[in-house]
């Protein structure tokens, strides 16, 4: 029998984790900061709008686009928050989560052979959505001793004649790194002056401490060339709903769109109505679950860096990304070690690129009291390590 | 009050025995101003005590609950607040507030058993001057109390590692 996989699946790795996490199944008592979604559930009030739409019997397709009161209410909304413009009507496309955002966004704009700079550390998606599309991903380091923003120095390094595309994710998943105006406009004079489209993934962009979120679009030369990905997954407890949406200039957006149509057709309707309900209404418990996290961030990193694992402070997202080097340990080996030991999981920094190595990233999205007691594991784990 | 005190006494609320060390790092401030921020809000009575929520239900002590309901004749030049504190001394009394509809006060009261309510009721507070009628609610179960949860399974399911 021939090898029916494709080429391109076979270029793309599997999960770099997938014996941590069979390991975990088998485990009981496990502190799990390897999850990289929230511990909340989501908004009662938004439940209902979801539970009541599905009672109403509104269980159809929904236009491709998506609905049109829940693009007007983004539309609003992105105007409000971020000072971003998008038409309700021609320059956006609801998605089922910023997963399928990304695919459709990567597609509709690399042909075979374009370069894609993507920053790193980075979430697992973007490279593999590259290589599928038939582009080639270009790792972009972002460093630790520049709190992993995106410098024009480390741009500039990867840029080449075939570069098509820049693909940015702040505030950063696993970083918890956040860009600045100032950060921004350097890196948009580059991306000007070399003809680069933006792909900006902002799903934890509510997830911004001590500042305002600023939207890569809302720098000067970069709307007409970005294309804006966010949703409600992160910012609303809502991941299992599978709601995103991609923002862009109409012809970029006409472009996703077509690809859309043909693989997703639409996102689930009653998840749509959900986030209509959690954008209209469900400020006030997004407000909560932000000022909870920065609560936890703080204790966690503090208790990160009193026990010897030193951590910047993130400013955005739900993670914390201390470094191991001084246990001596690789960033596998005391990920797999404090699993087995002390029933803690964490993800080695490794598995989101090369720059990451040597870092773990330990999601605070948990309770208070088991951060706690994560730390106490760890800080266990660490004594017994050899000196 | 700014957002730091907000943040302070939502912090207290849910949880009033963190230390003062852990609400500066919590809140961003250092444990001098915390320190300062708590006694100032204790000494505007914003802070009016703290407490442990309990199921006492699952404390085992079998206490009964009654929701009160009072209708009451203001008094001149007083209106309600005289009643209202002669009401408040009972200790079984727990909480009493003034509301709209069609009774005046709402009160939950707590006792051993359903008579013990109830003879409280007819033998304390119906009879006093300018209480005009009662209604008496025994709790039968309660879901929440103070924000909290007191059934079912809170928070969600989740796979241990996801990206």
């Amino acid at each position: 029998m021939r090898n029916f996989i494709s080429k391109a699946a076979e270029a793309i790795p599997p999960s770099g984790i997938r014996k941590f996490f069979d390991l975990a199944l088998t485990m009981d008592d496990v502190i799990s900061l390897g999850v990289g979604e929230p511990d909340f559930t989501t908004p009662w009030n938004v439940c209902e709008a979801g539970i009541y739409s599905i009672e109403q019997g509104t269980t159809s397709y929904t236009s491709n686009r998506g609905l049109q009161e829940l693009r007007d209410s983004l539309s609003e909304y992105l105007k409000d928050h971020y000072g971003l413009h998008y038409d309700a009507d021609r320059e956006m496309v609801i998605t089922s989560g910023v997963s399928e955002a990304l695919d459709i966004a990567i597609r509709a704009v690399i042909d075979p052979g374009d370069e894609a700079l993507v920053t790193e550390p980075i979430y697992v998606s973007y490279a593999p959505c590259v290589t599928l599309a038939g582009g080639i991903p270009v790792p972009v380091p972002c460093r630790e001793k520049d709190q992993f923003r995106l410098m024009p120095d480390a741009l500039m390094e990867k840029i080449s004649r075939k570069s098509k595309v820049l693909i940015l994710n702040f505030p950063n998943n696993p970083t918890g790194a956040v860009m600045k105006r100032d950060d921004l406009k350097a890196i948009a004079d580059i991306v000007v002056d070399h003809d680069l489209l933006v792909i900006s993934d902002e799903v934890y962009a509510e997830l911004t401490y001590g500042g305002s979120h600023v939207a890569p679009a809302t720098i000067d030369g970069l709307w007409e060339r970005t294309i804006t990905l966010n949703g409600f997954s992160k910012a609303y407890a809502m991941t299992g709903w599978r709601i995103g949406y991609l923002c862009a200039p109409e012809p970029i957006c006409d472009a996703a769109l077509k690809i859309h149509q043909y693989v997703m057709l639409c996102a689930p309707v009653m998840g749509q109505i959900a986030a209509n309900a959690a954008i209209r209404n469900g400020e006030d418990e997004k407000d909560k679950m932000v000022r909870e996290y920065r609560v936890r961030r703080n204790l966690f990193v503090h208790d990160l860096n009193r026990i010897g694992l030193p951590c910047h402070v993130p400013e955005g997202a739900f993670y914390a990304f201390p470094s191991v080097t001084s246990t001596g340990l690789s960033d596998f080996e005391f990920a797999e070690q404090l699993l087995k030991e002390e029933r803690v999981a964490v993800v080695p920094g490794t598995v989101f690129g090369d720059a990451a190595k040597d870092h773990l990233r330990c999601a605070y999205a948990v309770s208070r009291k088991d951060l706690k007691e994560a730390v106490i594991r760890i800080e266990r784990f660490m004594s017994n390590l050899p000196n | 009050m700014d957002e730091k005190d907000h943040l302070l006494l939502q912090l207290l609320e849910e949880n009033s025995r963190v230390s003062v060390d852990e609400l500066s790092v919590m809140t961003e401030i250092s444990a001098r101003d915390v320190e300062c921020r708590i006694a100032a809000l204790e000494e505007a009575r914003i802070i009016r005590n703290y407490s442990a929520v309990i199921d006492w239900e699952r404390a085992g002590n079998g206490e009964v609950w009654g929701i009160i309901e009072l209708k009451v004749n203001p008094e001149r030049d007083f209106g309600y607040d005289r009643i209202a504190e002669r009401i408040s001394k009972f200790k079984q009394v727990r909480s009493l507030r003034l509301i709209t509809g069609t009774y005046d006060f709402q009160l939950l009261v707590t006792g051993k058993n359903m008579q013990e309510v109830a003879r409280f009721v007819s033998e304390h507070i119906a009879p006093m001057d300018r209480i005009r009628e009662t209604a008496t609610h025994i709790v039968m179960k309660n879901y929440k109390e103070n924000g909290n949860s007191l059934c079912g399974h809170e928070g969600t399911e989740r796979i241990p590692y996801s990206f």
